[in-house]
Protein backbone atom coordinates (compact mmCIF):
# COMPACT_ATOMS: atom_id res chain seq x y z
CA UNK A 1 0.00 0.00 0.00
CA UNK A 2 1.03 3.61 -0.34
CA UNK A 3 3.15 4.78 2.57
CA UNK A 4 2.26 7.83 4.61
CA UNK A 5 4.48 10.81 5.21
CA UNK A 6 5.98 11.33 8.66
CA UNK A 7 3.38 13.97 9.59
CA UNK A 8 0.51 11.69 8.61
CA UNK A 9 2.03 8.82 10.58
CA UNK A 10 2.26 11.01 13.67
CA UNK A 11 -1.38 12.07 13.30
CA UNK A 12 -2.55 8.46 12.85
CA UNK A 13 -0.45 7.35 15.79
CA UNK A 14 -2.06 10.07 17.91
CA UNK A 15 -5.53 8.86 16.89
CA UNK A 16 -4.65 5.26 17.73
CA UNK A 17 -3.13 6.27 21.07
CA UNK A 18 -6.24 8.25 21.96
CA UNK A 19 -8.39 5.28 20.93
CA UNK A 20 -6.33 2.93 23.08
CA UNK A 21 -6.65 5.29 26.01
CA UNK A 22 -10.44 5.58 25.68
CA UNK A 23 -10.82 1.82 25.19
CA UNK A 24 -8.70 0.81 28.15
CA UNK A 25 -9.72 3.61 30.52
CA UNK A 26 -12.87 1.87 31.88
CA UNK A 27 -10.80 -1.19 32.80
CA UNK A 28 -8.11 0.96 34.40
CA UNK A 29 -10.75 2.88 36.36
CA UNK A 30 -12.22 -0.40 37.62
CA UNK A 31 -8.79 -1.58 38.75
CA UNK A 32 -7.92 1.70 40.50
CA UNK A 33 -11.34 1.91 42.19
CA UNK A 34 -11.04 -1.62 43.50
CA UNK A 35 -7.95 -0.56 45.48
CA UNK A 36 -9.41 2.77 46.65
CA UNK A 37 -11.09 3.20 50.06
CA UNK A 38 -14.86 3.01 49.70
CA UNK A 39 -15.59 6.67 50.55
CA UNK A 40 -13.08 8.02 48.03
CA UNK A 41 -14.13 6.03 44.94
CA UNK A 42 -16.51 8.58 43.48
CA UNK A 43 -14.58 11.57 44.76
CA UNK A 44 -11.15 11.07 43.29
CA UNK A 45 -10.35 11.28 39.59
CA UNK A 46 -9.77 7.59 39.02
CA UNK A 47 -6.57 8.00 37.03
CA UNK A 48 -4.28 7.13 39.90
CA UNK A 49 -5.07 5.80 43.37
CA UNK A 50 -4.64 8.49 46.04
CA UNK A 51 -4.86 5.97 48.85
CA UNK A 52 -4.25 2.27 48.53
CA UNK A 53 -6.24 -0.39 50.38
CA UNK A 54 -7.00 -4.10 50.15
CA UNK A 55 -10.17 -3.78 52.26
CA UNK A 56 -12.46 -4.03 49.26
CA UNK A 57 -11.01 -7.41 48.37
CA UNK A 58 -11.32 -8.66 51.94
CA UNK A 59 -14.96 -7.57 52.36
CA UNK A 60 -15.88 -8.59 48.82
CA UNK A 61 -14.48 -12.10 49.16
CA UNK A 62 -17.08 -12.81 51.89
CA UNK A 63 -19.80 -12.44 49.25
CA UNK A 64 -23.42 -11.44 49.67
CA UNK A 65 -25.22 -14.69 50.36
CA UNK A 66 -23.21 -16.20 53.22
CA UNK A 67 -21.26 -18.08 50.57
CA UNK A 68 -17.77 -16.75 49.84
CA UNK A 69 -16.37 -15.94 46.44
CA UNK A 70 -13.97 -18.81 47.06
CA UNK A 71 -16.93 -21.18 46.57
CA UNK A 72 -18.08 -19.31 43.46
CA UNK A 73 -14.62 -19.57 41.93
CA UNK A 74 -14.35 -23.29 42.68
CA UNK A 75 -17.82 -23.83 41.16
CA UNK A 76 -16.97 -21.81 38.07
CA UNK A 77 -13.71 -23.67 37.53
CA UNK A 78 -15.49 -27.04 37.82
CA UNK A 79 -18.22 -26.09 35.34
CA UNK A 80 -15.95 -24.28 32.92
CA UNK A 81 -13.20 -26.93 33.16
CA UNK A 82 -15.60 -29.74 32.26
CA UNK A 83 -17.15 -27.68 29.47
CA UNK A 84 -13.68 -27.16 28.01
CA UNK A 85 -12.81 -30.86 28.16
CA UNK A 86 -16.16 -31.90 26.68
CA UNK A 87 -16.13 -29.34 23.90
CA UNK A 88 -12.56 -30.08 22.81
CA UNK A 89 -12.98 -33.87 22.71
CA UNK A 90 -16.40 -33.94 21.05
CA UNK A 91 -15.65 -31.14 18.57
CA UNK A 92 -12.33 -32.75 17.58
CA UNK A 93 -13.99 -36.13 17.02
CA UNK A 94 -16.77 -34.61 14.92
CA UNK A 95 -14.34 -32.39 13.05
CA UNK A 96 -12.14 -35.38 12.24
CA UNK A 97 -15.08 -37.35 10.85
CA UNK A 98 -16.15 -34.47 8.62
CA UNK A 99 -12.65 -33.62 7.48
CA UNK A 100 -11.17 -37.07 6.88
CA UNK A 101 -13.67 -39.91 6.81
CA UNK A 102 -16.11 -40.84 4.05
CA UNK A 103 -19.61 -41.80 4.99
CA UNK A 104 -23.15 -41.78 3.69
CA UNK A 105 -24.95 -38.47 4.21
CA UNK A 106 -21.78 -36.49 4.86
CA UNK A 107 -22.74 -33.47 2.78
CA UNK A 108 -26.20 -33.09 4.21
CA UNK A 109 -25.04 -33.56 7.81
CA UNK A 110 -22.30 -31.00 7.32
CA UNK A 111 -24.83 -28.50 5.94
CA UNK A 112 -27.09 -29.15 8.93
CA UNK A 113 -24.18 -28.49 11.26
CA UNK A 114 -23.36 -25.19 9.53
CA UNK A 115 -27.03 -24.16 9.49
CA UNK A 116 -27.39 -24.81 13.23
CA UNK A 117 -24.51 -22.41 13.88
CA UNK A 118 -26.78 -19.59 12.72
CA UNK A 119 -29.75 -20.68 14.83
CA UNK A 120 -30.49 -18.39 17.81
CA UNK A 121 -30.29 -20.62 20.87
CA UNK A 122 -33.66 -19.31 22.08
CA UNK A 123 -35.41 -21.63 19.63
CA UNK A 124 -34.19 -24.72 21.50
CA UNK A 125 -34.01 -23.04 24.92
CA UNK A 126 -37.45 -23.85 26.29
CA UNK A 127 -37.74 -27.52 25.20
CA UNK A 128 -34.21 -28.11 26.52
CA UNK A 129 -35.20 -26.56 29.83
CA UNK A 130 -38.36 -28.71 29.98
CA UNK A 131 -36.28 -31.81 29.20
CA UNK A 132 -33.73 -31.06 31.93
CA UNK A 133 -36.55 -30.15 34.32
CA UNK A 134 -38.37 -33.45 33.68
CA UNK A 135 -35.25 -35.57 34.30
CA UNK A 136 -34.45 -33.61 37.46
CA UNK A 137 -31.29 -31.88 36.23
CA UNK A 138 -32.38 -28.33 37.02
CA UNK A 139 -30.30 -26.75 39.80
CA UNK A 140 -27.38 -29.01 38.96
CA UNK A 141 -24.41 -28.40 36.64
CA UNK A 142 -25.47 -31.14 34.24
CA UNK A 143 -27.47 -28.89 31.86
CA UNK A 144 -24.36 -26.70 31.58
CA UNK A 145 -21.84 -29.53 31.15
CA UNK A 146 -23.48 -32.45 29.33
CA UNK A 147 -24.32 -30.51 26.11
CA UNK A 148 -20.63 -29.59 25.83
CA UNK A 149 -19.77 -33.30 25.55
CA UNK A 150 -22.26 -33.61 22.67
CA UNK A 151 -20.50 -31.08 20.43
CA UNK A 152 -23.36 -28.59 20.50
CA UNK A 153 -21.05 -25.69 19.55
CA UNK A 154 -20.77 -25.83 15.77
CA UNK A 155 -18.10 -23.14 15.77
CA UNK A 156 -15.57 -25.51 17.28
CA UNK A 157 -16.44 -28.39 14.96
CA UNK A 158 -15.86 -25.97 12.10
CA UNK A 159 -12.55 -24.89 13.62
CA UNK A 160 -11.36 -28.52 13.76
CA UNK A 161 -12.64 -29.31 10.26
CA UNK A 162 -10.68 -26.36 8.86
CA UNK A 163 -7.56 -27.28 10.80
CA UNK A 164 -7.59 -31.01 10.02
CA UNK A 165 -8.19 -30.35 6.31
CA UNK A 166 -4.91 -28.43 6.35
CA UNK A 167 -2.90 -31.38 7.67
CA UNK A 168 -1.01 -33.47 5.08
CA UNK A 169 -3.03 -36.54 4.09
CA UNK A 170 0.12 -38.57 3.43
CA UNK A 171 0.49 -39.11 7.17
CA UNK A 172 -2.85 -40.87 7.59
CA UNK A 173 -2.34 -42.78 4.32
CA UNK A 174 1.02 -44.06 5.53
CA UNK A 175 -0.54 -45.02 8.86
CA UNK A 176 -3.39 -46.83 7.09
CA UNK A 177 -0.87 -48.81 5.04
CA UNK A 178 0.83 -49.74 8.31
CA UNK A 179 -2.49 -51.10 9.52
CA UNK A 180 -3.69 -48.27 11.77
CA UNK A 181 -7.46 -47.90 12.18
CA UNK A 182 -9.05 -44.45 12.00
CA UNK A 183 -9.21 -44.51 15.82
CA UNK A 184 -5.42 -44.96 16.05
CA UNK A 185 -4.89 -42.30 13.42
CA UNK A 186 -7.09 -39.89 15.34
CA UNK A 187 -5.34 -40.37 18.68
CA UNK A 188 -1.76 -40.88 17.51
CA UNK A 189 -1.49 -38.62 14.49
CA UNK A 190 -4.30 -36.12 14.13
CA UNK A 191 -4.75 -35.05 17.76
CA UNK A 192 -1.05 -34.36 18.42
CA UNK A 193 -0.88 -32.30 15.20
CA UNK A 194 -4.04 -30.48 16.21
CA UNK A 195 -2.47 -28.96 19.32
CA UNK A 196 -2.95 -25.35 18.13
CA UNK A 197 -6.62 -25.98 17.33
CA UNK A 198 -7.09 -27.74 20.67
CA UNK A 199 -5.61 -24.79 22.55
CA UNK A 200 -7.65 -22.27 20.54
CA UNK A 201 -10.91 -24.16 21.11
CA UNK A 202 -10.07 -24.64 24.80
CA UNK A 203 -9.38 -20.96 25.37
CA UNK A 204 -12.46 -19.75 23.51
CA UNK A 205 -14.65 -22.26 25.36
CA UNK A 206 -13.09 -21.14 28.62
CA UNK A 207 -13.75 -17.46 27.96
CA UNK A 208 -17.30 -17.94 26.66
CA UNK A 209 -18.27 -20.30 29.47
CA UNK A 210 -16.66 -18.06 32.05
CA UNK A 211 -18.68 -15.09 30.78
CA UNK A 212 -21.83 -17.16 30.30
CA UNK A 213 -24.51 -15.71 32.51
CA UNK A 214 -27.79 -16.65 30.88
CA UNK A 215 -27.70 -20.45 31.20
CA UNK A 216 -26.30 -20.16 34.74
CA UNK A 217 -29.20 -17.86 35.55
CA UNK A 218 -31.91 -20.20 34.33
CA UNK A 219 -30.47 -23.49 35.57
CA UNK A 220 -28.81 -22.69 38.93
CA UNK A 221 -30.81 -21.38 41.88
CA UNK A 222 -29.05 -22.67 45.02
CA UNK A 223 -26.57 -19.97 46.22
CA UNK A 224 -24.09 -22.70 47.22
CA UNK A 225 -23.92 -23.73 43.56
CA UNK A 226 -23.56 -20.18 42.20
CA UNK A 227 -20.81 -19.54 39.71
CA UNK A 228 -18.82 -16.29 39.73
CA UNK A 229 -21.23 -14.60 37.30
CA UNK A 230 -24.22 -15.42 39.52
CA UNK A 231 -22.33 -14.47 42.68
CA UNK A 232 -21.55 -11.05 41.22
CA UNK A 233 -25.16 -10.57 40.21
CA UNK A 234 -26.34 -11.48 43.74
CA UNK A 235 -23.85 -8.93 45.04
CA UNK A 236 -25.29 -6.20 42.80
CA UNK A 237 -28.80 -6.89 44.06
CA UNK A 238 -27.84 -6.86 47.73
CA UNK A 239 -25.48 -3.90 47.72
CA UNK A 240 -27.72 -1.13 46.43
CA UNK A 241 -25.89 2.04 47.31
CA UNK A 242 -23.24 0.54 49.55
CA UNK A 243 -20.09 -1.56 49.16
CA UNK A 244 -19.17 -0.51 45.64
CA UNK A 245 -15.51 -0.99 46.44
CA UNK A 246 -16.14 -4.64 47.30
CA UNK A 247 -18.26 -5.09 44.17
CA UNK A 248 -15.50 -3.62 42.00
CA UNK A 249 -12.88 -5.77 43.69
CA UNK A 250 -14.83 -8.95 42.91
CA UNK A 251 -15.50 -7.73 39.36
CA UNK A 252 -11.75 -7.36 38.88
CA UNK A 253 -11.14 -10.86 40.23
CA UNK A 254 -13.79 -12.26 37.89
CA UNK A 255 -11.93 -10.78 34.91
CA UNK A 256 -8.48 -12.03 35.97
CA UNK A 257 -8.79 -15.52 34.38
CA UNK A 258 -9.79 -13.94 31.06
CA UNK A 259 -6.83 -11.56 31.15
CA UNK A 260 -4.44 -14.39 32.01
CA UNK A 261 -5.68 -16.50 29.10
CA UNK A 262 -5.63 -13.48 26.83
CA UNK A 263 -2.02 -12.63 27.65
CA UNK A 264 -0.74 -16.19 27.48
CA UNK A 265 -2.47 -17.16 24.24
CA UNK A 266 -3.03 -13.92 22.39
CA UNK A 267 -1.47 -15.09 19.15
CA UNK A 268 -3.64 -18.23 19.00
CA UNK A 269 -6.77 -16.25 19.83
CA UNK A 270 -6.10 -13.75 17.07
CA UNK A 271 -5.27 -16.47 14.53
CA UNK A 272 -8.37 -18.35 15.64
CA UNK A 273 -10.76 -15.54 14.84
CA UNK A 274 -8.84 -14.47 11.76
CA UNK A 275 -9.19 -17.87 10.14
CA UNK A 276 -12.63 -18.99 11.23
CA UNK A 277 -14.32 -15.71 12.07
CA UNK A 278 -15.24 -16.81 15.57
CA UNK A 279 -16.97 -14.08 17.48
CA UNK A 280 -14.94 -12.82 20.40
CA UNK B 1 -37.95 -67.12 -16.75
CA UNK B 2 -38.67 -68.97 -13.56
CA UNK B 3 -35.11 -70.06 -13.39
CA UNK B 4 -33.80 -66.51 -13.57
CA UNK B 5 -36.11 -65.29 -10.79
CA UNK B 6 -35.00 -68.16 -8.62
CA UNK B 7 -31.43 -67.28 -9.39
CA UNK B 8 -31.99 -63.62 -8.53
CA UNK B 9 -33.71 -64.64 -5.32
CA UNK B 10 -30.84 -66.88 -4.42
CA UNK B 11 -28.24 -64.22 -4.93
CA UNK B 12 -30.31 -61.25 -3.75
CA UNK B 13 -30.02 -62.04 -0.06
CA UNK B 14 -26.26 -62.43 0.10
CA UNK B 15 -25.75 -59.40 -2.13
CA UNK B 16 -27.93 -57.33 0.12
CA UNK B 17 -26.13 -58.60 3.19
CA UNK B 18 -22.81 -58.09 1.53
CA UNK B 19 -23.80 -54.58 0.61
CA UNK B 20 -24.94 -53.95 4.16
CA UNK B 21 -21.68 -55.34 5.48
CA UNK B 22 -19.73 -53.19 3.08
CA UNK B 23 -21.82 -50.18 4.08
CA UNK B 24 -21.15 -50.91 7.75
CA UNK B 25 -17.49 -51.50 7.13
CA UNK B 26 -17.17 -48.26 5.23
CA UNK B 27 -19.17 -46.14 7.67
CA UNK B 28 -18.61 -47.63 11.11
CA UNK B 29 -15.66 -45.45 12.10
CA UNK B 30 -17.31 -42.29 10.86
CA UNK B 31 -20.42 -43.09 12.87
CA UNK B 32 -18.33 -43.86 15.91
CA UNK B 33 -16.70 -40.45 15.71
CA UNK B 34 -19.97 -38.71 14.93
CA UNK B 35 -21.94 -40.40 17.69
CA UNK B 36 -21.70 -37.71 20.42
CA UNK B 37 -22.53 -34.97 17.95
CA UNK B 38 -25.38 -36.98 16.45
CA UNK B 39 -26.94 -37.70 19.87
CA UNK B 40 -26.72 -34.00 20.66
CA UNK B 41 -28.16 -33.13 17.26
CA UNK B 42 -31.25 -35.28 17.81
CA UNK B 43 -31.89 -34.76 21.54
CA UNK B 44 -30.74 -31.15 21.96
CA UNK B 45 -31.51 -29.68 18.55
CA UNK B 46 -33.90 -31.55 16.26
CA UNK B 47 -36.46 -32.64 18.87
CA UNK B 48 -36.32 -29.28 20.72
CA UNK B 49 -36.78 -27.35 17.46
CA UNK B 50 -39.91 -29.34 16.63
CA UNK B 51 -41.20 -29.15 20.22
CA UNK B 52 -40.64 -25.44 20.42
CA UNK B 53 -42.57 -24.89 17.19
CA UNK B 54 -45.42 -26.97 18.64
CA UNK B 55 -45.28 -25.20 22.03
CA UNK B 56 -45.54 -21.84 20.32
CA UNK B 57 -49.11 -22.75 19.37
CA UNK B 58 -50.04 -23.70 22.97
CA UNK B 59 -50.36 -21.94 26.32
CA UNK B 60 -47.96 -24.37 28.04
CA UNK B 61 -46.65 -23.07 31.39
CA UNK B 62 -44.55 -25.95 32.86
CA UNK B 63 -47.11 -26.61 35.63
CA UNK B 64 -50.13 -27.58 33.54
CA UNK B 65 -50.00 -29.50 30.27
CA UNK B 66 -51.31 -26.55 28.30
CA UNK B 67 -53.65 -26.62 25.37
CA UNK B 68 -53.58 -25.78 21.68
CA UNK B 69 -54.41 -22.13 21.10
CA UNK B 70 -53.66 -21.88 17.41
CA UNK B 71 -51.88 -18.72 16.30
CA UNK B 72 -53.14 -16.79 19.33
CA UNK B 73 -49.66 -16.18 20.83
CA UNK B 74 -48.41 -14.75 17.55
CA UNK B 75 -51.50 -12.62 16.99
CA UNK B 76 -51.48 -11.35 20.56
CA UNK B 77 -47.87 -10.19 20.55
CA UNK B 78 -48.31 -8.06 17.46
CA UNK B 79 -51.77 -6.67 18.13
CA UNK B 80 -52.39 -6.56 21.87
CA UNK B 81 -49.02 -6.48 23.58
CA UNK B 82 -47.48 -2.99 23.69
CA UNK B 83 -44.55 -4.30 25.81
CA UNK B 84 -43.65 -6.72 23.02
CA UNK B 85 -43.75 -3.93 20.43
CA UNK B 86 -41.58 -1.84 22.75
CA UNK B 87 -39.09 -4.73 23.07
CA UNK B 88 -38.96 -4.99 19.28
CA UNK B 89 -38.36 -1.29 18.84
CA UNK B 90 -35.65 -1.16 21.55
CA UNK B 91 -33.86 -4.16 20.04
CA UNK B 92 -34.06 -2.83 16.47
CA UNK B 93 -32.64 0.53 17.53
CA UNK B 94 -29.84 -1.25 19.39
CA UNK B 95 -28.95 -3.46 16.44
CA UNK B 96 -29.43 -0.97 13.60
CA UNK B 97 -27.49 1.81 15.33
CA UNK B 98 -25.00 -0.24 17.34
CA UNK B 99 -23.79 -2.76 14.76
CA UNK B 100 -22.96 -0.27 11.94
CA UNK B 101 -21.17 2.03 14.40
CA UNK B 102 -19.25 -0.88 15.87
CA UNK B 103 -18.19 -2.09 12.41
CA UNK B 104 -17.26 1.43 11.32
CA UNK B 105 -15.03 1.71 14.38
CA UNK B 106 -13.53 -1.74 13.73
CA UNK B 107 -12.91 -0.97 10.04
CA UNK B 108 -11.38 2.46 10.66
CA UNK B 109 -8.95 1.21 13.28
CA UNK B 110 -8.07 -1.89 11.25
CA UNK B 111 -7.19 0.33 8.27
CA UNK B 112 -5.10 2.65 10.42
CA UNK B 113 -3.30 -0.24 12.11
CA UNK B 114 -2.66 -1.88 8.75
CA UNK B 115 -0.64 1.17 7.66
CA UNK B 116 2.42 -0.36 9.28
CA UNK B 117 2.30 1.78 12.41
CA UNK B 118 4.91 0.99 15.06
CA UNK B 119 3.61 -1.10 17.97
CA UNK B 120 0.90 -2.86 15.94
CA UNK B 121 0.83 -5.92 18.22
CA UNK B 122 0.30 -3.84 21.35
CA UNK B 123 -2.50 -1.73 19.89
CA UNK B 124 -4.17 -4.77 18.40
CA UNK B 125 -4.10 -6.48 21.80
CA UNK B 126 -5.42 -3.39 23.58
CA UNK B 127 -8.36 -3.10 21.19
CA UNK B 128 -9.08 -6.80 21.23
CA UNK B 129 -9.20 -7.31 25.01
CA UNK B 130 -12.57 -5.53 25.61
CA UNK B 131 -14.36 -7.75 23.08
CA UNK B 132 -13.52 -10.79 25.22
CA UNK B 133 -15.17 -9.15 28.24
CA UNK B 134 -18.00 -7.09 26.73
CA UNK B 135 -20.75 -9.57 27.57
CA UNK B 136 -19.67 -10.29 31.14
CA UNK B 137 -21.46 -9.37 34.35
CA UNK B 138 -18.36 -7.54 35.63
CA UNK B 139 -18.28 -5.14 32.68
CA UNK B 140 -22.02 -4.46 32.97
CA UNK B 141 -21.46 -3.58 36.64
CA UNK B 142 -18.61 -1.30 35.64
CA UNK B 143 -20.75 0.39 32.97
CA UNK B 144 -23.50 1.00 35.48
CA UNK B 145 -21.08 2.93 37.66
CA UNK B 146 -19.20 4.77 34.93
CA UNK B 147 -22.45 6.18 33.53
CA UNK B 148 -24.15 6.60 36.92
CA UNK B 149 -25.06 10.00 38.37
CA UNK B 150 -21.78 10.23 40.33
CA UNK B 151 -19.84 8.22 37.74
CA UNK B 152 -16.65 9.10 35.98
CA UNK B 153 -18.45 10.30 32.82
CA UNK B 154 -20.22 13.03 34.76
CA UNK B 155 -16.97 13.88 36.55
CA UNK B 156 -15.35 14.29 33.16
CA UNK B 157 -18.23 16.44 31.87
CA UNK B 158 -17.99 18.63 34.99
CA UNK B 159 -14.25 18.93 34.44
CA UNK B 160 -14.97 20.13 30.89
CA UNK B 161 -17.41 22.70 32.26
CA UNK B 162 -20.74 20.91 31.80
CA UNK B 163 -22.28 21.03 35.26
CA UNK B 164 -25.68 19.42 35.69
CA UNK B 165 -27.79 19.78 38.77
CA UNK B 166 -28.90 17.27 39.67
CA UNK B 167 -26.43 15.17 37.65
CA UNK B 168 -28.07 12.80 35.16
CA UNK B 169 -27.70 9.08 35.68
CA UNK B 170 -27.16 7.99 32.07
CA UNK B 171 -27.86 4.33 32.84
CA UNK B 172 -31.23 4.92 34.45
CA UNK B 173 -32.58 7.77 32.32
CA UNK B 174 -35.12 6.35 29.84
CA UNK B 175 -33.92 8.63 27.03
CA UNK B 176 -30.22 7.78 27.35
CA UNK B 177 -29.76 4.33 28.85
CA UNK B 178 -30.09 2.52 25.51
CA UNK B 179 -27.21 4.63 24.20
CA UNK B 180 -24.94 3.54 27.05
CA UNK B 181 -25.64 -0.05 25.96
CA UNK B 182 -24.86 0.88 22.36
CA UNK B 183 -21.57 2.38 23.56
CA UNK B 184 -20.82 -0.92 25.29
CA UNK B 185 -21.46 -2.76 22.01
CA UNK B 186 -19.16 -0.37 20.14
CA UNK B 187 -16.52 -0.73 22.87
CA UNK B 188 -16.32 -4.45 22.04
CA UNK B 189 -15.26 -3.75 18.42
CA UNK B 190 -12.04 -5.75 18.75
CA UNK B 191 -13.09 -9.07 17.28
CA UNK B 192 -14.50 -7.72 13.98
CA UNK B 193 -11.41 -5.50 13.84
CA UNK B 194 -9.14 -8.55 13.95
CA UNK B 195 -11.15 -10.12 11.12
CA UNK B 196 -10.85 -6.89 9.09
CA UNK B 197 -7.09 -6.84 9.70
CA UNK B 198 -6.82 -10.41 8.41
CA UNK B 199 -8.82 -9.35 5.33
CA UNK B 200 -6.64 -6.30 4.70
CA UNK B 201 -3.53 -8.49 4.69
CA UNK B 202 -5.02 -10.50 1.82
CA UNK B 203 -5.21 -7.50 -0.53
CA UNK B 204 -2.31 -7.77 -3.01
CA UNK B 205 0.28 -5.00 -2.64
CA UNK B 206 0.62 -4.73 -6.43
CA UNK B 207 -2.84 -3.18 -6.63
CA UNK B 208 -1.75 -0.26 -4.48
CA UNK B 209 1.57 0.06 -6.29
CA UNK B 210 -0.19 0.15 -9.65
CA UNK B 211 -2.65 2.73 -8.33
CA UNK B 212 0.18 4.87 -6.95
CA UNK B 213 1.98 4.82 -10.31
CA UNK B 214 -1.27 5.99 -11.92
CA UNK B 215 -1.27 8.88 -9.46
CA UNK B 216 -4.12 7.73 -7.20
CA UNK B 217 -4.40 9.47 -3.85
CA UNK B 218 -4.89 7.66 -0.53
CA UNK B 219 -8.60 8.38 -0.70
CA UNK B 220 -8.80 7.00 -4.22
CA UNK B 221 -7.04 3.78 -3.19
CA UNK B 222 -9.34 3.49 -0.21
CA UNK B 223 -12.47 4.05 -2.28
CA UNK B 224 -11.53 1.92 -5.29
CA UNK B 225 -9.24 -0.80 -3.90
CA UNK B 226 -9.50 -1.29 -0.14
CA UNK B 227 -13.26 -1.06 0.29
CA UNK B 228 -14.25 -3.20 -2.72
CA UNK B 229 -11.69 -5.87 -1.79
CA UNK B 230 -12.96 -5.88 1.79
CA UNK B 231 -16.66 -6.18 0.98
CA UNK B 232 -16.77 -9.98 1.55
CA UNK B 233 -15.33 -9.43 5.04
CA UNK B 234 -17.70 -6.52 5.74
CA UNK B 235 -20.55 -8.78 4.64
CA UNK B 236 -19.40 -11.59 6.94
CA UNK B 237 -18.89 -9.30 9.96
CA UNK B 238 -22.24 -7.63 9.36
CA UNK B 239 -24.15 -10.91 9.43
CA UNK B 240 -22.30 -12.29 12.45
CA UNK B 241 -22.64 -9.10 14.49
CA UNK B 242 -26.33 -8.66 13.64
CA UNK B 243 -27.04 -12.23 14.74
CA UNK B 244 -25.20 -11.77 18.01
CA UNK B 245 -26.55 -8.26 18.75
CA UNK B 246 -30.16 -9.46 18.41
CA UNK B 247 -29.39 -11.95 21.19
CA UNK B 248 -27.72 -9.51 23.64
CA UNK B 249 -28.90 -10.10 27.20
CA UNK B 250 -26.47 -9.71 30.10
CA UNK B 251 -25.72 -5.95 29.88
CA UNK B 252 -29.41 -5.06 29.78
CA UNK B 253 -30.18 -7.50 32.60
CA UNK B 254 -27.50 -6.09 34.92
CA UNK B 255 -27.88 -2.42 33.99
CA UNK B 256 -31.68 -2.58 34.10
CA UNK B 257 -31.57 -4.36 37.47
CA UNK B 258 -33.08 -7.73 36.46
CA UNK B 259 -35.64 -8.55 33.82
CA UNK B 260 -37.69 -5.37 34.35
CA UNK B 261 -36.31 -3.65 31.25
CA UNK B 262 -35.38 -0.39 32.98
CA UNK B 263 -37.58 2.70 33.42
CA UNK B 264 -40.43 2.81 30.85
CA UNK B 265 -39.05 -0.44 29.41
CA UNK B 266 -36.37 1.69 27.78
CA UNK B 267 -33.85 -1.18 27.67
CA UNK B 268 -36.31 -4.07 27.39
CA UNK B 269 -34.21 -6.15 25.00
CA UNK B 270 -36.01 -8.87 23.06
CA UNK B 271 -34.23 -11.67 24.91
CA UNK B 272 -34.84 -9.95 28.24
CA UNK B 273 -38.59 -9.97 27.62
CA UNK B 274 -38.40 -13.57 26.37
CA UNK B 275 -36.61 -14.53 29.60
CA UNK B 276 -39.17 -12.66 31.68
CA UNK B 277 -42.13 -14.40 30.01
CA UNK B 278 -40.54 -17.84 29.88
CA UNK B 279 -38.66 -18.08 33.17
CA UNK B 280 -40.28 -15.55 35.52
CA UNK B 281 -43.92 -15.92 34.48
CA UNK B 282 -43.38 -19.43 33.02
CA UNK B 283 -45.50 -18.61 29.96
CA UNK B 284 -43.37 -20.97 27.92
CA UNK B 285 -45.72 -21.29 24.97
CA UNK B 286 -45.69 -17.54 24.47
CA UNK B 287 -41.92 -17.39 24.95
CA UNK B 288 -41.46 -20.14 22.35
CA UNK B 289 -43.52 -18.11 19.89
CA UNK B 290 -41.23 -15.15 20.61
CA UNK B 291 -38.20 -17.34 19.91
CA UNK B 292 -39.63 -18.29 16.50
CA UNK B 293 -40.30 -14.68 15.61
CA UNK B 294 -36.69 -13.91 16.59
CA UNK B 295 -35.53 -16.68 14.28
CA UNK B 296 -37.63 -15.23 11.45
CA UNK B 297 -36.28 -11.71 12.07
CA UNK B 298 -32.68 -12.94 12.01
CA UNK B 299 -33.39 -15.06 8.93
CA UNK B 300 -34.92 -12.04 7.14
CA UNK B 301 -31.90 -9.86 7.96
CA UNK B 302 -29.54 -12.59 6.77
CA UNK B 303 -31.60 -13.08 3.60
CA UNK B 304 -31.57 -9.33 2.87
CA UNK B 305 -27.81 -9.31 3.31
CA UNK B 306 -27.40 -12.29 0.98
CA UNK B 307 -29.83 -11.05 -1.66
CA UNK B 308 -28.32 -7.58 -1.70
CA UNK B 309 -24.77 -8.95 -1.67
CA UNK B 310 -24.73 -9.33 -5.45
CA UNK B 311 -24.98 -5.54 -5.70
CA UNK B 312 -22.23 -4.58 -3.29
CA UNK B 313 -20.05 -7.56 -2.40
CA UNK B 314 -17.11 -8.01 -4.73
CA UNK B 315 -15.62 -11.47 -5.07
CA UNK B 316 -12.21 -11.40 -6.74
CA UNK B 317 -11.56 -14.34 -9.01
Amino acid sequence: MTRFSRVQTVILLAIVLAGTFITLFPLWWLLVSSFTPEKLIFVQSGFWPTQFTLDNYLTGWKGATRVTFGTYFVNSFIVVGLRVVGTVISAAMTGYAFARLDFAGKKILFSIMLLLMMLPFHVTLIPRYILFYKIGWVDSYKPLIVPAFLATQGFFIFLFVQFIRGLPRELDQAATVDGCSPVDIFWRIVMPLCAPAVVTAAIFTFIWSWNDFFSNLIYISNPKKYTVALGLRAFVDSSSGAAFGALFAMSVLSLVPIVIFFISAQRLLIEGISTTGLKG
Amino acid sequence: MEATTALTKATATPTFLARLARFWHKNKYAWLFLLPWFIGLIILDVIPIISSLYLSFTNFDLLTTGSWVGAQNYVHMFTQNPRYIKALSVTFRYVLLGVPLQLLMALTLAMILNRGLPGLAIFRAAFYLPSLMGGSVAIAILWRRIFGSDGVVNQLLAFLGFHMSPPISWVSHPSYNLYTLILLLIWAFGSPMIIFLAGLKQIPQEMYEAAAIDGASHLHSLRHITLPMLTPIIFFNLIMQIISAFQAFTPAFIIGGGSSGGPLDSILFYTLYLYFLGFVEFRMGYASAMAWVLLVIIAVFTAIAFLSSGKWVYYAE
